[in-house]
């Protein structure tokens, strides 16, 4: 907590309790992410094979800590919510997803989100 | 082209949008109950049901020696209330009219937020949804008309889910008559909704379709709303001078705890 308000970058006092939280998560999951990337870095690097293993294995847990994040994000974020639907898992080229996404947007559904939601989703104030 | 057909209806993108910030508006005033429960999802159209954990034997097991159990769920309700605008609205709006006439958009999202909140809070046994204050119907105190006992009424419901070990925060839900009696009546010159605030750590939320009112536990894994489809405006048909839309989801209710609420009922409809 400590750490995450240092990074806040209006004053506490202006900021909705929800938006302080979605912060916490969003640096969360930016320390979980940088933390892949330093043992990805130590295990190129580490010459022991036990270690190696040991580096794996907590690096895939940090992995499992950043999607953890990522998904409470999700759930308090109805517009990233909308953009995961859209991208994660279709299996096609990305770049072809957002022609995609932008054709069906100019056909008519440009008002608003490419599937019709009005994103809505949960109102639910961030627990102080 | 998805099952809501946006891309048949003769609408601009301008047009949408303002369609949409209409709706969209009128249900975040309107919804009361995603203000308190907990929210699963959305989990898409293509979602029917949820699992609710439990089997029921059958008969007739197609082996001999084999036993036969049917899964148990909750099928999710489709909710859809069509309504009907004037295409020279609509095209007012698309070349950025300021006051395009979206009453039709504004009573079909009332409607629909209506009918979520009806079925939480009331239950909806056609749709298998038992209600919030029908399971907890075990707990309800008595309301009068007299506002000044009210923070009597809530410290009471508060003490009954302290009393059976349900932590806060907590939160109370009111019904029009309770939030419009409450916000005009004051004692010792102090607004009695103020009074009923301090009694609680959690929100005071306006819930047009509750008969009376509910204090609730805000701790979570009590009540859960889960949603399929979330709102959406979808395409029925047109004419040369209207356009059919509808305002449309899917969704269910569980009470898990009926013990983290108590509801607040008048006399009268007790």
């Amino acid at each position: 907590m400590a750490g995450a308000s240092t990074t806040f970058h209006e004053p506490i006092e202006l900021l909705k309790p929800e938006t302080m939280d979605r912060h916490r998560a969003i640096v969360s999951l930016m320390e979980e992410l940088e933390a892949v990337d330093w043992y990805d870095q130590r295990i190129d690097a580490a010459k022991d094979a036990e270690l190696r293993a040991i580096l794996e294995h907590n690096r895939d847990e940090e992995k499992e800590h950043a999607v953890m994040m990522l998904e409470w994000l999700r759930r308090h974020d109805a517009k990233l919510d909308e953009q995961l639907r859209d991208y994660l898992f279709t299996g096609k080229g990305i770049l072809e997803r957002e022609e995609e996404l932008e054709h069906a947007g100019a056909q008519g559904g440009g008002g608003g989100a490419g599937d019709g939601s009005l994103g809505i989703g949960s109102l639910r104030e961030a627990r102080r | 082209m998805n099952h809501l057909l946006r891309e048949l209806a003769p609408l601009a993108p301008g047009a949408w949008a303002a369609i949409e910030d209409e709706a969209r508006r009128t249900l975040k005033l309107m919804l009361a109950a995603r203000k308190l429960v907990d929210f699963n999802g959305p989990l898409g159209w293509e979602a029917s049901s949820i699992p609710l954990g439990r089997v029921e034997p059958v008969g007739n097991a197609p082996a001999q020696g084999a036993e036969a159990r049917l899964r148990q769920v909750q099928p999710l309700v489709e909710l859809r209330v069509p309504f009907e605008l004037e295409r020279s609205e609509i095209e007012a709006a698309a070349r950025g009219a300021k006051d395009p006439d979206l009453e039709p958009v504004r009573r079909a999202a009332a409607a629909a937020a209506l009918g979520e909140d009806r079925a939480v809070f009331h239950g909806y046994g056609a749709a298998r949804i038992h209600g919030l204050m029908e399971a907890a119907a075990g707990a309800r105190l008595t309301l009068s008309d007299n506002y000044e006992q009210y923070p009597d009424v809530v410290a009471d419901a508060l003490n009954r889910l302290r009393t059976h070990g349900v932590g806060g925060p907590y939160a109370i839900a009111l019904g029009p008559r309770c939030y419009t009696g409450l916000t005009k009546t004051t004692k010792g010159g102090y607004p009695v909704i103020e009074h009923v605030r301090r009694l609680l750590d959690g929100p005071i939320v306006w819930a047009p379709a509750i008969d009376g009112a509910a204090v609730l536990s805000q701790r979570g894994g009590d009540f859960e709303l889960t949603v399929g489809e979330d709102f959406a405006i979808g395409y029925l048909e047109h004419s040369a001078t209207k356009v059919r839309l509808f305002v449309q989801e899917s969704f269910t209710f569980q009470v898990h705890a009926p013990e983290a609420a108590v509801p607040l009922a008048y006399a009268k409809s007790a």
